[in-house]
């Protein structure tokens, strides 16, 4: 083999290698979109005009605010922005819980599409919605108790 | 520890064809070292190419039917690493040695062992159960290589290694997994107090004493594993990763003060007292004196020789094959990122790093994202032991800092660093899964009973049973779906 094909051989391999190092980051690209609103929220304007069945039934009343009805922190509220809410004992929780039996990073409400959803983030005792434990993420209605140790939370108009 | 919301998406089609890309470069550097004198396709290359493509692969479809949300670059940049290692290690093989075919066999090992991780670790939040468990397991790995029967004595210098019938073994790389297992469980479940009690001083929050008992108790061991095994790397690497860990559960400045405080106490009286560590630095330090070079042992030849032959190599290389790594002694193991200085050149070792770069930024990436602080810990631990390894090889090969014995992950020979490297693999694997799987937010079935609400009394007393519970439920549901 002479001289020239193994020099073009051996620039092409560094060729290669670099080429699997930027389609590596080309592939990541994608993931820098943090924060980026789920492909699951609510439709837009123009996707409900194309398919007017995923327009949501529009009765349904919104949750404004956030309620503490039970525990050391009762009656504490909490307006609810578009941003998912961590709950927990955590310094960096979006409402420190003082209560000896919640888990530092509890749980978390966020929303999707046109609700909000509590979903248990490894606690040591457990959410509780409306007296069933969580086992999954789960839809919240309005005014139906949210028990996290001794603190109970509510979403309310 | 903050959340992120991640795209969901499985992707596992980028990752093939990443796969693809990472065989390609794998093969063709194995096939590039026997080119200049026709031996490309000789020996044992077929069956190393067939054995590598089809045990990727088989990881590839582990991931597609049991982690299907997992991280799709990890497995492409591994497989390049330990792809490009197998290529040099088989290139460095003379007539006598074989260690081409025995990392081949320790590379098989690893990718099943990562697979049967990634099969049967559903939920890595299993293994906080076994938080202290796991402290103990590292604990008697640490001294296993201590205890006369097991212990395969001193080779090379230091006292590491087990003998287990006709193969050795480094039950330090494991150590490294249980060690950042019991450090995530520990930090997980202790951070709030940790990060409330304590005295202000100044603009420095101080620890309580009684909390400064676990980095004593990581400081000890590392000296321990200094002092007893003459190891000064995985001293380093333990010490290393202790500090990491605290620092991201509590981001206090302060146990980063404290920690390098010891480190400088413990560095400075250990060069004063243990003549292996004081020639290290001497050789490091004076490395081109004549009479430290020509000293044996603990001479800086080996380090002098590596660095002539990545000058030898200047900015492409000399080309796979056609260099003359082999001058330089270890050339397989501690040295062989300078044999691919010279042989890829300045240009090829600035894509093994940052091919490094990349995986540890995305085992960080599955700590940002996952959900629960256990695996955050855990995933940043792992991936923060990976980057602190390469660090202090690569670092110690182009004399940055002192060379000292750790294995370079994936490339250098080595049959525990390889499936101990493979399991931390799976083991990202599993938590990146978790971070980006999508929330399940499927309604309560019929035939799920409510659950039993605790007065508010006694929440804690069933706390183990109903943990239980909820995950043999949420297996349950992703079995059904």
């Amino acid at each position: 083999m002479n001289e020239l094909t193994l020099t073009a051989l051996r620039l092409g391999f560094l060729l290669l290698l670099w080429l699997l190092v930027f389609s590596v980051v080309g592939a990541m690209r994608r993931d820098l979109a943090i924060g980026r609103r789920n492909r699951t929220g609510a439709p837009s304007a123009r996707e409900i005009r194309r398919n007017p069945e995923l327009a949501e039934p529009p009765a349904r009343q919104q949750a404004r605010q956030l309620i503490v009805v039970e525990g050391p922190l009762a009656g504490t509220t909490m307006h609810l922005a578009d941003s998912p809410i961590l709950l927990g004992r955590a310094q960096e929780a979006t409402l420190v819980l003082e209560d000896d039996y919640a888990s530092g990073r509890h749980a978390r409400l966020f929303p999707q599409g046109s609700r909000w959803f509590i979903e248990d983030l490894g606690s040591t005792n457990g959410t509780y919605l409306s007296d069933r434990q969580l086992t999954r993420a789960q839809p919240v209605d309005l005014g139906v108790p949210i028990r996290i140790g001794k603190t109970v939370i509510e979403l309310r108009p | 520890m903050s959340g992120v919301d991640t795209v969901q998406r499985s992707r596992r089609n980028a990752e093939l064809a990443l796969l693809l890309l990472a065989l390609a470069v794998a093969v063709g550097a194995n096939a590039m070292t026997g080119l200049h004198n026709g031996t490309s396709f000789e020996g044992d290359f077929w069956l190393q190419t067939i054995l590598l493509t089809v045990a990727s692969l088989a990881v590839h479809i582990v991931l597609r039917f049991r982690s299907k949300y997992a991280d799709p670059l990890i497995l492409p940049l591994v497989v390049t690493l330990n792809g490009l290692g197998l290529a040099m290690i088989h290139r460095l093989d003379t007539a006598q040695t074989e260690y081409g075919n025995a990392q081949v066999r320790w590379t098989l090992l690893g990718m099943a062992l990562a697979a049967a991780v990634i099969w049967f670790l559903r939920d890595h939040r299993f293994l906080r159960r076994y938080t202290y468990i796991s402290l103990i397991v590292s604990a008697v790995l640490l001294v296993m290589p201590l205890v006369p029967g097991l212990t395969a004595g001193e080779i090379n210098g230091a006292q590491v290694w087990i003998r287990l019938g006709p193969a050795t073994f480094q039950p330090g790389e494991v150590a490294k997994i249980t060690l950042a297992v019991f450090f995530a469980g520990y930090l997980s479940t202790n951070r709030d107090l940790i990060l409330l009690a304590g005295r202000r001083l100044g603009p420095l929050q101080l620890p309580r004493f009684r909390d400064l008992g676990p980095m004593l108790a990581a400081w000890l061991v590392s000296i321990g594993v200094l002092v007893f095994q003459r190891d000064l790397g995985s001293s380093i690497l333990f010490f290393g990763l202790f500090m990491v860990m605290i620092y991201v559960a509590t981001s206090r400045v302060s146990w980063v003060l404290i920690g390098l405080t010891l480190v400088a106490v413990g560095g400075f009286v250990a060069g004063r007292i243990f003549p292996h560590v004081a020639s290290r630095l001497d050789s490091w330090l004076n490395a081109f004196s004549d009479e430290v070079f020509g000293r044996d042992p603990g001479g800086s030849y080996q380090i002098v020789q590596g660095l002539f032959g990545m000058a030898n190599g200047g900015l492409l290389g000399t080309g796979l094959g056609e260099g003359r790594p082999d001058l330089v002694p270890f050339p397989h193991s501690d040295m062989i990122i300078a044999a691919f200085g010279e042989e890829l050149g300045l240009v090829g070792l600035f894509a093994i790093v940052l091919c490094y770069g990349l995986l540890i930024t995305r085992g960080f990436r599955a700590a940002l994202g996952a959900r629960d602080s256990f695996g955050k810990l855990l995933a940043c631990g792992l991936s923060a032991a990976m980057g602190l390894q390469c660090f202090v090889v690569i670092g110690g090969v182009t004399r940055l800092i002192p060379l000292t014995g750790l294995t370079t992950p994936f490339l250098a020979a080595g049959g525990s660093s390889l499936l101990a490297n493979w399991i931390i693999v799976a083991l990202l694997l599993v938590i990146s899964n978790a971070a980006r799987r999508p929330v399940d937010t499927t309604p309560w079935r019929p035939d799920e009973a409510p659950g039993h609400a605790p007065t508010s009394s006694t929440p804690t007393a069933k706390g183990r049973g109903q943990r239980k519970a909820i995950e043999e439920t949420r297996t349950e549901a992703v079995r059904i779906k």
